[in-house]
């Protein structure tokens, strides 16, 4: 490792090779990629580096104290997870729900709703 | 007694592809029995995302992949059974199940296909010495307890093994406010999919500690701890590298058994090497008639996997319910070199349901290159290269009618290559 | 004010109970965990020894001859399985051969029936996985095998039944005696005045005797080791097998169990702590490699449970059954190891003997029932017994635990019974829920949620094995709430 670049390491999850890719950074940059198999593990990783996200699952309350399987419709920033579970810990919603209905929106301000994932009568 | 055409045994991933298949084959009677009260299965707690990549080209979640295959099914009439548990099968089609409404309950099935999926390995099936106080879970029951019952199994959590429950438990735990102290794998390598260990330890900080194991629990009445250790190369504890680590709970994810209670009541010749039943191309059980799919037959990781077997056990109960159980000779499928098993174990080119046959197996060990040879008495018939295999993730092959007709055997080894990729961990 | 009061819930004090619930007497059990059978009697090697291994003169060989008899009629009273399959000492050299015809005189002395020396011919035919070089094998038709905590319970319930009172999570903290005569037994809860004690407090039979101000004696743990294998496999031996016994220990045995599977062990060491129950690796080492010289070909991957339990070893080397000469009405029962379950009903016997030298008069019941009533074991039953049974309660239809096929209807009895299960391992010991292959792992769940149900609390309180065992520590979203204690990366 370099002490003019600051280096990540980046598993990529795009198929079961794993690749261990490197990522050299430079004033914020991405200076290069390495280590990677193919052009899926260098999108990865580059977005692993710069903005990383994931779609959240978890579950909320319903209002007869069921829980309900919920997911964001879409990946969220990665360094919201927690926040959007805290406000979500304080969710509740009333049945019946079916399953794709926005139960919450706008989650941890990323404007991403939060959808079920299962139908409770 | 009643008669019935087809009962699937288990209301799960399989026993619901397995039905819809059979709906869609015309089948007309299709009976589904599931001890629970729900239909879904192991899905219905498992909240995260990773299914259906394979068979909807998207990524759902477990209740979002069962709810399809459940609407399916009830689109197309299958009679589903709930809570409702099969107590006993013989291998003359008769089954005996039991709930509390209609109560004890004989069924004379034509064709039976067992989906009745698997069970965790537990504590005393690895032996760890300790006391045996509450705060120890399978990670399974665990995933349970929170996602459906709506209850945290402890507050600081160490895991045992991981396998894929246990790694994806290690992040639910974590978001449910819970901190897991580590991931402890005796094995140099881990046992679950790399894209758990990403975004479910690494991505929450949570240490995965390989060639180590529990070597002790603390606690009288609730754990208090457990201490682990490095292993050697024999995977024997090293016990001066033992240290303790305090904790409420020990969660286990050690493996799955196929749970094959009812197989042997109906004296199914069951593969040791699989724990599930020797099934023929159409994944028919040693017992004609009856079939077997899903983690009933050998644990799948990937649920797309288990659908595509169940839709071939129902062609393959089609099938067997249209020729009246034809009598036939099978070719032996064996497993060589570098493979724990394949599957299927036997089979008649003849009667192939498909043109192309799927079969499947896992390696003894992680190969970063890797041959796969198929071989007939006649010698190799195809060799394929493989990269990245690892006994956690199921390899696929497929066969086409061609290849194997006429042949009297078959043999599958993977053969370790030398590699030129560098390897980091 | 109670006539008795018994201090230990394992089987030698519900013997004890069920023997005198037969007279007008008002009798207290106290027992300090949340269940009876919750210490030596629910670990043990569940066996009803023929009775030729103890030393002629003893205590332990004289009640164990005479108890071993009284098993078929008690077991049947209460509906506990018993089966008297018989057991076999086998000889691997010349000089255990020797030491089997010892054995054999010394049972001859001790008055135990049918005793005879077989050929390797003959054990092989009754045991075709023996070890190839056995040279023959002292044969006890009488031995027999039982559950030890199903017996214990079933125990305490028929006593119950007869108005024996039990209380459970009662530890005796002080015991008062007034011009050396017994005057009070106290727990946390209350102040039990009584003329007469029995302490049968096992491994703690020594600290309640010094309570007492009684005769002094000590009693030290000695830890056994078992595995447990999966019913598949319990065929494996179909009589008890010994190896031919040392001066500490009768060996590590292979044996089946009423319940269909079979267990290896108990080592022998003694240990410090009276609660040291943990199993450790160097004892499983030594049990795997002491059953292997008896049944070479064990199928180890088919183990489901490992488990340790303490037996009480006094420093006598003999039972020691005797009224205090120091305190009278105080009636000393210590030091119960093995063969101590089989020696249980002659124990009961004597110690009633005892109380009425010492003074307590016996007048019979005219309402003792000694029998239990029926308890529905689902697993066992033909189908048109299930039908019936569903038909009248439709709770016997839903099976919570797969493995051993175990309903509703038989966790809710045994919840709703006299000494009625508290907690998952009551009810485990109860019904065999979660003993199977799986351990609990699908139905702890469900019996969670039947245990809160039936008893009106919430399933955060309910226990493995009492006060401090919990299964669960909060709600969902309840960690989340109160801050967590993990950080994003």
């Amino acid at each position: 490792m370099s002490a003019m670049v600051n280096e990540k390491t980046v598993t990529c999850i795009i198929c079961p090779a794993g690749c261990r890719i490197r990522v050299s950074m430079q004033g914020g940059e991405i200076a290069s990629i390495k280590g990677n198999l193919c052009k899926r593990g260098e999108n990865y990783a580059k977005d692993e580096v710069t903005h990383p996200t994931r779609v959240l699952t978890t579950t909320v309350r319903l209002e007869d104290g069921r829980l309900l399987p919920v997911k964001t419709a879409r990946p969220i920033p990665k360094a919201l997870l927690f926040d959007a579970v805290k406000e979500l810990s304080n969710v509740v919603v009333k049945v019946p729900v079916k399953i794709g209905q926005v139960v919450y929106s706008n989650v941890a301000g990323t404007g991403v709703d939060v959808v079920a994932t299962r139908s409770w009568k | 007694m009643q008669s019935r055409e087809l009962v699937i045994i288990g209301a799960g991933p399989a026993g619901l592809s397995a039905a819809v298949e059979a709906r869609r084959l015309g089948i007309k009677d299709v009976l589904v029995i599931d001890r629970e009260p729900e239909p879904g299965g192991i899905l219905k707690q498992c909240i995260h995302t990773g299914f259906g990549l394979h068979v909807f080209n998207e990524e759902l979640t477990g209740p979002e992949y069962a709810e399809r295959f459940i609407r399916e099914a009830e689109n197309l009439g299958v009679e589903i059974m709930l809570d409702t548990m099969v107590i006993e099968l013989s291998a003359d089609k008769r089954i005996v199940a039991v709930n509390n409404r209609e109560g004890l309950m004989e069924i004379q099935a034509k064709a039976i296909i067992l989906a009745m999926g698997c069970r965790e390995r537990t504590r005393g099936a690895i032996n760890i010495p300790g006391f045996r106080p509450a705060g120890i879970f399978t990670a399974g029951t665990a995933q349970r307890f929170v996602n459906i019952e709506g209850y945290m199994p402890g507050r600081e959590i160490v895991i045992l093994g991981s396998g894929d429950i246990g790694l994806i438990m290690a992040r639910r735990l974590t978001l449910e406010g819970a901190k897991v102290k580590c991931v402890v794998e005796i094995m140099p390598y881990s046992n679950g999919l790399t894209r758990n260990i990403v975004q479910c330890l690494e991505d929450y900080d949570i240490p995965l500690l390989l060639k180590h194991t529990v070597v002790n629990i603390h606690g009288r009445k609730r754990v208090e701890g457990v201490t682990i250790a490095e292993v050697d190369e024999n995977m024997k504890p090293i016990m001066s590298t033992a240290k303790f680590v305090p904790c409420d709970t020990l969660l286990l994810s050690v493996g799955l058994i196929p749970e094959n209670e009812l197989s042997r009541m109906a004296e199914i010749t069951i593969d040791e090497a699989t724990g599930g039943p020797v099934v023929n191309q159409r994944m028919e059980t040693s017992v004609p008639g009856i079939f077997a799919c899903g983690n009933v037959l050998h644990v799948h990781d990937l649920v797309d996997y288990v659908t595509r077997e169940a839709e071939l056990a129902a062609r393959g109960a089609a099938s067997y319910l249209a020729d009246g159980g034809k009598k036939y000779e099978y070719v032996p499928v064996s497993t060589g070199s570098g493979l724990r098993y394949v599957l299927p174990q036997r089979i008649n080119a003849d009667a192939m349901t498909d043109s192309r046959q799927n079969f499947f197996m896992r390696s003894v060990r992680p190969m970063n290159k890797a041959r796969l040879i198929i071989e007939s008495e006649k010698g190799v018939i195809k060799s394929k290269a493989m990269r990245h295999v690892k006994p956690s993730e199921m390899i696929s092959i497929q066969l086409g009618r061609d290849e194997v007709i006429g042949i009297k055997m078959l043999r599958f080894s993977l053969q370790e290559e030398g590699d030129g990729v560098e390897r980091d961990g | 004010m109670a006539d008795v009061v018994i201090i230990g819930g394992g089987v030698v004090g519900c013997m004890i109970a069920r023997e005198l619930s037969r007279y007008q007497l008002k009798i207290v059990l106290l027992e300090k965990e949340d269940d009876v059978a919750s210490g030596t009697s629910k670990a043990n090697s569940a066996i009803i020894h023929a009775g030729y291994d103890a030393k002629p003169g003893t205590l332990k060989a004289k009640l164990n001859v005479r108890g071993n008899p009284l098993f078929d009629k008690i077991c049947s009273e209460l509906d506990v399985p018993f089966k008297r399959i018989g057991s076999l000492v086998v000889a691997l050299t010349d000089e255990e051969l020797k030491a089997l015809d010892e054995l054999l005189e010394r049972g001859k002395i001790n008055g135990v029936p049918g005793l005879e020396i077989i050929n390797r011919e003959r054990l092989f035919k009754m045991e075709p996985n023996i070890n190839k070089e056995a040279k023959a094998a002292l044969y006890a038709p009488t031995a027999g095998i039982i559950c030890p905590y199903e017996l214990t319970i079933a125990l305490a319930e028929n006593a119950c039944q007869n108005g024996v009172e039990i209380r459970l999570n009662s530890p005796v903290v002080d015991i008062k005696v007034e011009n050396e005569r017994m005057l009070s037994v106290i727990t946390p809860g209350e102040i039990i005045h009584t003329r007469y004690v029995v302490n049968a407090a096992g491994l703690f039979a020594d600290e309640i005797s010094k309570m007492a101000g009684a005769e002094e004696y000590s009693i030290t743990p000695r830890k056994g080791e078992y595995l447990i294998f999966d019913r598949r496999f319990g065929g494996i031996v179909s009589k008890v097998i010994f190896p031919t016994p040392t001066k500490i220990s009768k060996g590590i045995l292979v044996c089946p169990t009423v319940d269909g599977n079979f267990f290896i062990g108990p080592n022998s060491n003694d240990v410090q702590e009276k609660d040291d129950v943990a199993v450790t690796q160097k004892g499983i080492e030594e049990i795997v490699n002491g059953a292997r010289r008896l049944v070479p070909d064990l199928p180890m991957r088919h183990v489901i449970a490992s488990f340790a339990g303490l037996r009480a070893v006094s420093n006598t080397d003999d039972f020691v059954i005797e009224a205090s000469k120091k305190v009278k009405g105080f009636v000393n029962v210590g030091g119960i190891q093995s063969p101590g379950l089989s020696s249980a009903p002659a124990i009961a016997e004597m110690v009633i003997e005892i109380l009425k030298e010492e003074g307590l008069e016996l007048k019979v019941k005219s309402d003792y029932n000694p029998e239990r009533p029926q308890i529905f074991k689902f697993r066992h039953l033909s189908s048109e017994e299930k039908k019936e049974l569903i038909r009248q309660k439709p709770a016997y239809g839903r099976v919570i635990c797969r493995c051993e096929t175990v309903t509703e209807g038989e966790i809710i009895d045994a919840i709703r019974r006299p000494v009625g299960a508290r907690s998952l391992d009551a009810v485990k010991r109860r019904t065999r829920a979660g003993m199977g292959r799986c351990q609990g792992g699908f139905c702890s769940p469900r019996v969670v949620e039947i245990l809160a149900r039936e008893l009106g609390i919430s399933p955060l309180e309910v226990t493995k094995c009492g006060y401090g065992s919990e299964i669960l520590k909060g709600r969902t979203k309840e960690f989340i709430e109160t801050g967590g204690v993990a950080g994003a990366k």
